[in-house]
């Protein structure tokens, strides 16, 4: 008697805990018209969630089809990870260079640009290093090693780390020792470290903005928006997880937001989402041109790579 | 640390509505499901190897043992590549859901409840076994005298796995990717990836706000548990 109680609760423990799955692959096989109840999972990086602007417009969204985005934040390398291995069906993130990758690899499909904004470079407002005004990141970047003066880097393989990396190396410079950190954490933990211990780093705008009112770091170098170095712009780009190699991934919807998050409204919304009264995001997929080399990687013809 | 600057924030809260009692919703349920599966696991195991004798059984323990010390980020790790796509269970569609969380919440809470409960079974008397097996007792009875005699241990065990399930960050932020919908109710955003996520952008105000409800939560949850074993024993 006791030991069937026991049995019992095995098995109702066993179906308590499996109850949400089987709803999720119920809603999925259900008759309900189009996409209607279905679950979309974006993989992202930290800046477009922590600025809060996923949130602010995917109610649209989510209204206009019925549906639930589960947004990730993640970092770029980890939400293109996620994808690579079908966890995900959609990616929005901010490194061409492994967007192209991932594109190449053949794990995403239709890539459109999606937005923009910049990098900045900020420090204290004491400037140990005398950055302030340069009107070349690089430079500012090899000074701030020659003068051996705290900077925090990501070191996390998210877009902006990778941004980082690319500045070191365009100024010819490779970091390191003690004035060289690398946390292995979000851009605003980032942020956070280089406040309390008065160093430099590199923010996309976007999460500074949204966090200055809670630190004392200025911007020292400015990018393209305010007139700054084109080297330092921030753009975002989206694709969809191919279904050709990931069939479970939710293609149609995917593609479905792909087509909301660069249509006139969405952008509209994007261009509308302000922090402090400042706008965080550029949108950059409405367009009179044909831009074609968004769809492709950068520098790809058929001519040059015939596969 | 600004305590004091914490306090206004419990007046003008700045989250949404429904914020707050869904991540604590989903904090207790996922907790709550994974300690009651680890449990169910936990007392045979502890019962049988406190009742037996078989070789390699040190080895066991030892294993037991050192389950208790695992990093949760590693179970985390082990738990998304069992339930990612490419995984074995990946058909089941798991990842970044709650039953992921409770999967990895199951294996962080089995070896504690295990070892401690397996403590204080071996600590029962060993006359009160024998007492119970002269009165004619099938072995199921016996199992069950010395369950209700080690109650304050398993308590105790179930407790220790409660704690290391409903403050831990690591495996569950991997597994369920912390996901709140649009308008702010959570999916997958437990108490402790709350804290991390508001701690990331610099909130440390209301990220210690938000400690302060898991703190509250974990006293309320061991005082309710006291109080039924000292309930239980003035009505035997």
């Amino acid at each position: 008697m006791q030991r069937r109680k026991f049995l019992q609760g095995v098995g109702l423990a066993a179906v308590a805990s499996t109850a949400g799955c089987t709803q999720i692959t119920g809603s999925e096989s259900t008759e309900a018209a189009g996409v209607s109840g279905e679950t979309l999972t974006l993989t992202t990086t930290t800046s477009t969630y922590d600025t809060g602007l996923l949130d602010a417009i995917h109610s649209d969204f989510e209204e206009m089809y019925g549906v639930t985005v589960d947004a990730v934040a993640q970092g770029t390398g980890a939400a293109l990870e996620s994808a690579r291995n079908g966890d995900s069906d959609v990616v929005m993130v901010h490194a061409r260079g492994l967007e192209d990758e991932f594109m190449r690899n053949g794990y995403g499909i239709n890539r459109r640009d999606l937005m923009f904004n910049d990098f900045v470079i900020v420090g204290p407002t004491s400037d140990p290093a005398g950055i302030e005004g340069s009107s070349s990141a690089t430079e500012a970047l090899a000074t701030i090693a020659e003068t051996q003066s705290a900077f925090v880097s990501r070191g996390d393989n998210s877009g902006t780390h990778t941004k980082e990396k690319n500045l070191w190396e365009a100024a010819g410079v490779d970091p390191g020792g003690d004035w060289y950190q690398e946390i292995g954490a979000g851009m605003g933990e980032a942020l956070n470290n280089a406040n309390q211990q008065g160093a430099y780093t590199l923010s996309d705008r976007g999460t500074y903005i949204s966090q200055r009112s809670e630190i004392d770091l200025t911007i020292l170098v400015q990018g393209p928006i305010e007139g700054g170095p084109e080297i330092l712009a921030n753009p975002y780009g989206i694709m969809a997880v191919n279904p050709g190699v990931h069939d479970n991934a939710n293609y149609d919807l995917a593609m479905a937001y792909i087509g909301w998050i660069t249509s006139p409204g969405a952008q509209d919304a994007i261009s509308n989402y302000e922090m402090n009264g400042e706008q965080l995001f550029y949108p950059e997929a409405v367009s009179e041109e044909p831009n074609f080399q968004q769809y492709v990687p950068e520098g790809w013809s058929s001519d040059s790579d015939s596969e | 640390m600004p305590i004091e600057s914490a306090v206004p924030l419990l007046l003008d809260n700045p989250f949404q509505r429904g914020y707050v009692p869904s991540i604590v919703y989903v904090s207790l349920y996922v907790s709550v499901i994974a300690v009651t599966l680890s449990t169910l696991v936990s007392l045979p195991i502890g019962l049988v190897m406190g009742f037996t004798q078989f070789p390699g059984k040190q080895f066991v323990k030892s294993v037991i043992n050192t389950g208790m010390g695992f990093p949760s980020v590693v179970v985390g790790l082990m738990v998304l590549f069992a339930v990612s796509n490419q995984g074995p269970l990946g058909a089941l569609d798991l990842i970044f859901t709650k039953q992921a969380m409770i999967i990895s919440q199951f294996v962080l809470a089995t070896p504690p409840i295990t070892a401690i409960s397996l403590a204080a079974i071996t600590g029962v008397d060993e006359n009160v076994r024998d007492a119970a097996r002269a009165l004619g007792g099938t072995r199921l009875d016996v199992a069950l005298v010395v369950i209700k005699e080690a109650r304050y241990g398993i308590a105790t065990a179930v407790l220790a796995g409660f704690g290391r399930a409903i403050s831990e960050v690591g495996s569950v932020l991997i597994v369920g990717g912390n996901i709140t919908s649009a308008d702010g109710i959570s999916k997958t955003r437990t108490l402790t990836t709350a804290i991390q996520l508001e701690a990331r952008q610099g909130r440390y105000e209301t990220a210690m706000v938000l400690g302060a409800v898991l703190v509250t939560i974990v006293l309320l949850v061991n005082a309710i548990v006291v109080r039924l074993g000292e309930t239980g024993a003035m009505n035997r």
